[in-house]
């Protein structure tokens, strides 16, 4: 197999500036030489000029990256927020340039960073997958004839000649993936798409990108979803804080993926401007958790300050859905505030019977207070699962395998 | 194995097929100019009658104030076609160059997001300004018509200075939309070089007003030399080219052109991390 993508020692560095405005004012460059001069005249003796401009600090967004693809791989590239995967994809389709290293590239690459990239709101729909297609690299040839496809794929053509200002968000983001999805690179380049439209039209989208990876071209994908990766890909590159920790077997990237997420969410969080840290959040005081049994969430918080009146919020979702499968405020309940006094404080939110089917779930933590809003927020705070090893619901023969919670209900049969 | 890669990105290496991207991204560049000439007149009722109606409103005026108010000698040519004819010229670069500026700043979100070489875009928006002109040139044409003026054999030097009016609108455009993408001053300095640019090149009046002493420095604005040309050229006998002006006019642009180029080459390939 020919090797399509070869990276050596990838690097990209970032100059972060710790300033309000992000732009360079022409007026500070202009300036600069006479401020310069006015502080050689004023300490004739420093040797360092002192930026006057802003403070800055560099990051490497990517350091000392190396691998190789090879044709037809499905690659998943797996990180966590802020790791720099979209980075790496910027890299390889030329959006910015690496600061050091080098990428070699064989053949045309076509990259989907975000469907509808370059859609025009006043342009119809018709005058959108001309220009859209064009910018994402398909000849007017090609969109010709693939136009009826890529129509009666997004399900718009009785909106053709709207302009897309007046489509509905749904509409919108279908016909956007649409185009995108009938491009014909040999090397595709996909980060997040999947996370659009209805979970009907996701479905769609999966089936259509499948399409693609079995039609032996190179495919380098992005997703939090975890089960499409798996579906996907058959090769993974796990990226962390900007290095390559792991390459190879996407079910083993995974894996450590995952583990590692566990890991360093169990850390402790200090929410230093509010004097708040919560040390830890248990489940069953660490005990297994299993479907139909107590489910007990145990909050730990220490504070410097004393709160009168917040709120705590608790979600439980997983990889499957958008959504929250589960979720609680203490604002839902009469009479219900939640004090914090300087010290150890322990809450507990008692679920005395769970209805959670045997899985990976995320527990989602949140400190919110009437002023200042919410002071704390993570969607995935901690990983758990609900054990499947035995179960003693009594009418029951076996455990619920689909579906993600069980309810309480009877048959009339 | 055959490993003969296509395109090997090197940190800190120019691309060796830029040039040759450009060609290849031709289609996108007809496309981009396509739309910016759609979008320019969608919801607006007579939609692409103001290509016609702005240039011939401007010239009304100003051949109302100069020419009939304020009395400015026009070498026995009728003033409207005295004004049109710089017309042509200044509002082509004006045009381009009000949009062509903020050119890569709007399409922000094609910047940051896909590849192809970025110069299509503010290029795309000169384009688009072209179209206006040729839109004019007719305009122009007709104008003579009911004047019963006709040009000078020496309109078939005409390219020339057309050529060099795009030299000029093209470099411009290109250096101050790559500066915008770093310092966002532009938007508003843009306007008023625009507006005190009409003032400073003989539009509303012909060069001859200007005097004599004066004239060398007044061509310092390369605008002066294409503006004079396309007279010349179109106006024919009773008009005479300031050679001087003209000379400083070329070497200016082509030095404009080049350091323009240079610098949106350089620019270029952090813009998406700039924008």
């Amino acid at each position: 197999m020919t090797t399509v993508i070869k990276a050596e020692n990838l690097g990209k560095k970032y100059i972060i500036r710790h300033k309000q405005d992000p732009y360079d004012k022409f007026a500070d460059v202009l300036v600069k030489p006479f401020k310069y001069a006015g502080q050689k005249l004023a300490q004739p003796f420093t040797k360092e000029f002192v930026s006057f401009i802003s403070a800055k600090e560099e990051f490497w967004a990517l350091k000392d990256v190396s691998f190789e693809i090879k044709q037809g791989d499905r690659v998943g590239i797996i990180g966590r927020n802020g790791a720099g995967k979209s980075t790496l994809l910027k890299l390889i389709s030329r959006i910015t340039e690496p600061t050091t290293g080098k990428i070699s590239i064989k053949g045309r690459v076509s990259s989907l960073l975000e469907v509808g990239t370059g859609f025009h709101p006043e342009l119809t729909g018709r005058e959108n997958i001309y220009l859209n297609g064009a910018i994402l690299g398909m000849s007017r040839k090609e969109i010709k004839r693939k136009f009826d496809e890529i129509v009666a794929f997004a399900e718009v053509d009785k909106f053709l000649d709207t302009p897309v200002k007046r489509y509905s968000s749904g509409m919108y983001v279908r016909l956007a993936f649409a185009v995108a999805a009938h491009l014909e690179p040999e090397i595709l380049i996909v980060d997040e798409v999947l996370a659009v439209g209805d979970t009907a039209f996701q479905k769609k989208c999966l089936g259509k990108m499948q399409d693609v990876g079995q039609e032996g071209r190179t495919v380098l994908f992005v997703s939090h979803n975890t089960d499409a990766v798996k579906k996907l890909c058959s090769q993974g590159i796990l990226i962390v804080c900007g290095e390559k920790f792991f390459d190879g077997d996407v079910s083993k990237a995974l894996d450590l993926y995952t583990e590692q997420m566990y890991n360093t969410m169990k850390d402790k969080i200090e929410l230093s401007q509010y004097g708040i840290t919560i040390n830890g959040i248990t489940l069953n005081d660490g005990k297994v958790i299993l479907p139909f049994e107590p489910l007990v969430i145990n909050i730990e918080i220490i504070s410097s300050r004393l709160f009168e009146n917040l709120a705590f919020d608790l979600t439980i979702s997983n990889d499957d859905y958008n959504g929250f499968i589960f979720y609680t405020s203490t604002i839902l309940h009469k009479n219900v505030k939640v004090k914090i006094k300087p010290g150890k404080n322990n809450f507990r939110c008692v679920i005395p019977k769970n209805s959670l089917c045997s899985d990976y779930y995320f527990l989602g933590f949140r400190i919110a207070e009437p002023v200042k809003g919410i002071l704390f927020f993570e969607k995935r705070f901690l990983r758990f699962e609900v054990a499947n090893s035995y179960y003693r619901d009594t009418n029951l023969q076996t455990l619920p395998q689909n579906g993600r919670i069980y309810m309480n209900h009877y048959w009339e049969v | 194995m055959s490993n003969e890669f296509d395109l090997v990105i090197q940190a800190g290496k120019t691309e060796r097929h830029y040039w040759f991207d450009i060609w290849r991204y031709r289609e996108l560049f007809l496309f981009l100019t396509w739309k910016e000439f759609l979008v320019r007149y969608k919801q607006a009722v007579v939609g692409i009658a103001w290509s016609v109606l702005q240039p011939v409103l401007t010239m009304i005026i100003m051949a109302f104030i100069f020419g009939r108010v304020a009395q400015l000698p026009s070498g026995g040519i009728p003033y409207s076609i005295l004004v049109f004819t710089a017309l042509l010229p200044w509002q082509f670069f004006a045009n381009s160059l009000t949009q062509g500026s903020m050119s890569l700043v709007s399409n922000k979100d094609m910047v940051s997001k896909i590849y192809f070489p970025r110069i299509i875009i503010p290029v795309s928006n000169v384009m688009v300004g072209a179209v206006d002109f040729l839109i004019s040139c007719v305009l122009l044409a007709l104008l003579m018509l009911f004047h019963h003026f006709v040009p000078s054999i020496r309109i078939l030097i005409l390219p020339l200075f057309v050529l060099m009016a795009f030299a000029i609108t093209v470099g411009t455009t290109l250096f101050i939309s790559a500066l915008n993408v770093r310092y966002r001053d532009f938007r508003y300095i843009v306007p008023f070089m625009v507006q005190l640019g009409l003032y400073v090149s003989p539009v509303a009046y012909s060069i001859d007003v200007i005097p004599q002493k004066w004239k060398l420095l007044y061509s310092l604005n390369p605008m002066v030399g294409v503006i004079d040309g396309f007279r010349w050229s179109v106006l024919g006998g009773k008009f005479e080219l300031y050679w001087q002006g003209l000379l400083i006019s070329i070497v200016l642009t082509i030095i404009i052109f080049f350091i323009a180029l240079k610098y949106f080459r350089a620019t270029e390939r952090t813009f998406a991390d700039k924008i």
